[in-house]
């Protein structure tokens, strides 16, 4: 569809960010961007961002949405420090997203939204189109809103609110036509979206169309960029966010063990998203159960693992603090479930849409007693999946409950998502006692494995294996109440060494760079694409530095103390105040150092960039 | 799973476990315990189907004397894990066992929800309206000024009544009986256990401890068929010792009366345990206010969760095949390199 004179720019990547307000469909206009750019063959990595309020006050600056893309010809790890491009649909919406943008970088926004009174709203003295402040930019205005309803007139069936509605498929459009995209799959989506709505196809479709010939004919952009397919590893690619991989991950997971689904959960930002996925399951036999609360929900997987499913529960941080009187009836009752925390800012409600890394400490010991678990962390949206399957793995294989610990930004960003062969992924056992007669010995409920610790998963309806479990202190192998203070001694300690021998089934800790040198920086979970690509930056600069990225947080790798011991300095960059640092500190005994930062937004690169260069002098 | 195909020949010491019973001697759970087991052999569920589940309290010991799977879980919340229970095993005869500090206190929400929800659940609620284990503080269920550890200068709260409660989540099974009525006690399990859907009783239950006179007036021989009308279905509600007293409608309270030159049988309320309006009625009705109506108070059949969720899992099924790992995965726009 492009016009061979035109001048473009061949590049290896660009950011992108479409920015409006809540109710203009900055969301959708980025995700189907980013789908075009996908099945193109780009490495993508998104970024949306929005208010906590469902509707917050049109104009406002707390009522922006915003949606990143990075879509590249190489492998990218990371939605991008600085945008490039800037799609801006109204004045709050420039306000905040111009100091993330790249100097010189490109605005194009709806010139008509800049009235009196939205430059008010958004706090703005002066236009910022006509009064130079935008003077490092290049700036397109664009009567988006009249240019849009001219074209839509004659569509009599919608209203000028509903015509209003379809702009953001122009300014899509014109994005389609500025990097040189095709429009046909945004076409068939909106024929397959808005079926039986005959006149608000016609609208968006025309909409797109003419942003797309707006940016052809009238030459607006001095600009056009090409960005070729990147070299990915051969195969086919779906794009996925971590909601969805998780959701996917446990699906499959279930099927690999021959269990049920049992997911019960109570709504929750930014946890929901893997509820309405396993929700649309059923014919996998995923029984959701949306419960009364999140205490609720955390009894409810406890009977479904008693009942012998695959138990899951999926929450954010305030939930967890909700849940955990119910986690401990797990550990105590020594029964498999999976604990998904989509972390978010904290404290109390903090920041319900922001992402953060500030419950680990709360994973590890936010319980009362000696209450050991195992958590384990995603490191991309993709690896949602994996992590899904690898905790429900540990899980049945130390009867014990696991976290996940995604986050925020895991959740909703998305990346190219290389798909398995279903039957390339290994069954996960699960042993279930068999039933017994009468005359046979006494069924021994606490009776451990003598290679995993684990008690046996006897499961109601099995005959002859009837017990009771309960939180009160146990005698070993019978599991009867018990307050004799050697049993009780025993039990915890049995607890902590079944979770520690999970580290001989754990794979060792891989370091990214040098095996020893000047410095290491140490990282978990979501914050694995800005300090891989930061300390590979510093490593093409010649400087001795490496990562090891931790997936397994407790237990540690087997190796982990001794790589930490080959460098001359840790790092450890988190989006917490130093919380993997403390552990490591008290584990190892090391002089650890922390990298935190709490902005309510993952680390860039150059924040990563800088450090090690301060570190190194 | 392993379901017993054997001809249930079980008795009342099947159901013992071995671990000894705890309860302060006098206590009413005994008497409810015993009921249980002599009970559960005849509801025709093998032995390993069967699962109690209970909170915390005095009660909540239950499932530790029950030869069956148990559960002693965390204070409140025994709904909740029967219902992830019974979700993903329909095929358990599962049994809450709660009291009034358990089940309408601290854990009030779940138990408003599970009944709601009609979980095929069989609650039984232990309501001495004291705190026993915390050694004898009021209840949600004790009376306006009682006198208690924690309320020298007696209760300022109101309590509630567990049937009423019931009864605002539209629960599709409601039972009220008494520790010191054993034989009437074990209809009512039976009942319940016969029950598909939430099952919901309220056992008036002596705590001999520290609320030992509650139930003056209920219990004993002498005194207790002038304060508790037995219902029967489809019976007209006559009680009395010389069955000379009944219920009747008064506009739309009702009202005790002498039978006799005024009034006959045939003036009284009919019991139709199907009647919503009806059961509100007399779910409402406590001693000593009134005499206390006993025995199950509504009865009707509604689809439990299990059969929604199955059926929706059913239908999915139908329309989409059963799930397919490789078609799920490929489910969204897709290339390949
Ligand atoms: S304190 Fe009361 S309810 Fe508890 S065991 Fe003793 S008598 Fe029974």
């Amino acid at each position: 569809m492009s016009d061979s004179t035109d001048l473009f720019n061949e590049l290896e990547s660009v950011v992108i960010r479409f920015a409006g307000d809540s109710g203009d469909g900055m969301q959708l206009t980025g995700t189907q961007f980013t789908n075009t750019a996908a099945v193109i063959g780009n490495d993508v990595s998104t970024m949306p961002d929005f208010p906590a309020e469902i509707r917050a006050p049109a104009g406002t600056l707390a009522g922006v949405s915003g949606f990143q893309v990075n879509f590249s010809s190489r492998d990218i790890l990371t939605p991008g420090d600085t945008p490039r491009v800037l799609f801006a649909m109204n004045p709050a919406a420039l306000k905040v997203s111009v100091p993330a943008l790249e100097s010189g970088g490109t605005i194009i926004v709806n010139s008509d939204a800049f009235t009196r009174s939205n430059l008010a709203k958004a706090g703005y003295e002066s236009n910022p189109l006509e009064d130079g402040s935008l003077e490092g930019f290049q700036l397109i205005d664009v009567p988006l809103t009249s240019l849009n309803r001219e074209a839509l007139k004659d569509i009599e069936e919608l209203s000028t609110k509903d015509k209003d509605r379809c702009q953001n498929f122009f300014a899509l459009g014109m994005a389609f036509w500025m990097f040189d995209r095709p429009l046909d799959m945004t076409v068939d989506w909106i024929q397959k979206k808005f079926a039986g709505k005959d006149a608000v196809i016609e609208g968006n479709i025309k909409a797109l169309h003419t942003g797309y010939y707006f940016g052809e004919t009238t030459r607006t952009f001095q600009h056009r960029y090409r960005i070729r397919p990147a070299t990915l590893p051969p195969g086919t690619y779906r794009k996925v966010t971590g909601n969805e991989a998780m959701a996917m991950g446990l699906v499959t997971a279930a099927k690999k063990m021959g269990k049920t689904l049992f997911y019960g959960t109570y709504p929750i930002t930014p946890a929901s998203d893997i509820l309405h996925s396993l929700a649309t399951l059923r014919n996998f036999d995923v029984r959701t159960f949306q419960a009364e609360d999140e205490i609720a929900a955390m009894g409810s997987v406890i009977g479904a693992a008693f009942g012998g499913a695959l138990a899951v529960t999926g929450t954010s941080g305030p939930g967890v603090a909700l849940k955990s009187e119910a986690i401990n009836l797990g550990i105590m009752l020594e029964l498999p479930m999976v604990i998904i925390n989509v972390q978010r800012g904290g404290p109390s409600t903090g920041l319900p849409t922001k992402t953060e890394q500030s419950d680990l400490l709360q994973a590890m010991y936010g319980r009362n007693g000696e209450s050991p678990i195992v958590v384990i962390a995603p490191s991309g949206p993709a690896d949602c999946f994996n992590a899904a399957i690898e905790a429900s793995r540990l899980a049945v294989r130390a009867m014990t409950p696991v976290f996940v610990l995604s986050d925020g930004f895991l959740a909703n960003s998305s990346e190219p998502w290389l798909i398995p062969n279903p039957d390339d992924i290994p069954a996960i056992e699960v042993k279930h006692p068999q039933g017994r007669a009468a005359d046979d010995a006494p069924f021994l409920p606490y009776k451990r494995d003598p290679e995993t610790m684990a008690r046996p998963w006897a499961i109601p309806g099995t005959q002859g294996l009837e017990h009771r479990l309960g939180g009160l202190s146990k005698e070993p192998e019978t599991g009867n109440v018990s307050y004799v203070p050697e049993h009780n001694e025993q039990m915890n300690s049995d607890r902590a060494e079944k979770i520690a021998r999970l580290a001989e089934v754990i794979p060792d800790q891989e370091v990214f760079g040098p095996e020893e040198g000047d410095l290491l920086l140490v990282s978990w979970g979501g914050t694995f694409g800005a300090v891989r690509s930061g300390v590979a930056r510093a490593q093409r600069d010649g400087k001795s530095v490496a990562h090891a990225h931790l997936r397994y947080l407790n237990p540690f790798p087997k190796n982990l103390g001794d790589i930490l011991k080959r460098y001359k300095q840790v790092i450890v960059p988190e989006l917490n105040r130093g919380q993997l640092a403390f552990l490591l500190r008290g584990h190892f005994a090391m002089d650890i150092k922390s990298y935190s930062k709490m902005h309510a937004r993952p680390f860039k690169i150059s924040e990563i960039t800088s450090k090690i260069e301060e570190a190194l002098g | 799973m392993t379901t017993a195909t054997i001809p249930l020949e079980l008795n009342r010491k099947d159901f013992v476990s071995d671990q000894a019973v705890r309860w302060c001697p006098g206590c009413g759970d005994y008497s409810i315990l015993a009921q249980m087991q002599k009970t559960l052999p005849d509801i025709g569920v093998p032995k390993e189907n069967i699962v109690f589940i209970s909170g915390i309290g005095c009660s909540s010991r239950f499932p530790y004397y029950m030869n069956t799977y148990g559960i002693h879980s965390i204070h409140g919340r025994a709904p909740t894990l029967a219902s992830g229970l019974q979700i993903a095993n329909p095929d358990l005869s599962v049994w809450v066992i709660t009291g009034d500090g358990d089940g309408l206190s601290i854990g009030g929400n779940h138990l408003l929800h599970v009944i709601r929800r009609n979980v095929n659940l069989n609650i039984i609620l232990f309501n001495n309206r004291i705190y026993g284990l915390t050694k004898g503080q009021f209840s949600p269920t004790s009376r306006s000024g009682k006198r208690t550890k924690s309320s020298p200068m007696g209760s300022i709260e109101q309590p509630i009544n567990p049937l009423v409660m019931a009864m605002a989540a539209n629960a599709t099974f409601v039972a009220r009986t008494i520790d010191s009525n054993p034989q009437h006690l074990g209809d009512i399990l039976h009942q319940a256990a016969m029950h598909k859907g939430a099952s919901f009783v309220e056992v008036y239950q002596n705590c001999v401890i520290f609320n030992p006179s509650e139930w003056d007036g209920l219990g004993d021989r002498k005194v207790r068929d002038e304060n508790i009308i037995f219902l029967e279905d489809g019976k007209p509600m006559v009680f009395g010792k010389e069955s000379n007293r009944g219920l009747r409608l008064r506009g739309y309270k009702p009202e005790i009366v002498d039978l006799g030159d005024e009034y006959s049988e045939e003036d009284l309320l009919v019991h139709d345990v199907t009647q919503k309006d009806l059961a509100s009625i007399l779910s409402v009705m406590e001693y000593p206010e009134s005499p206390v109506p006993m025995g199950v108070i509504r009865k009707v059949e509604m689809p439990t969760y299990s059969d929604g969720l199955l059926a929706q899992v059913a239908k999915a099924q139908m329309t989409k095949g059963v799930g397919d790992l490789a078609k799920l995965f490929h489910s969204a726009d897709t290339w390949t390199i």
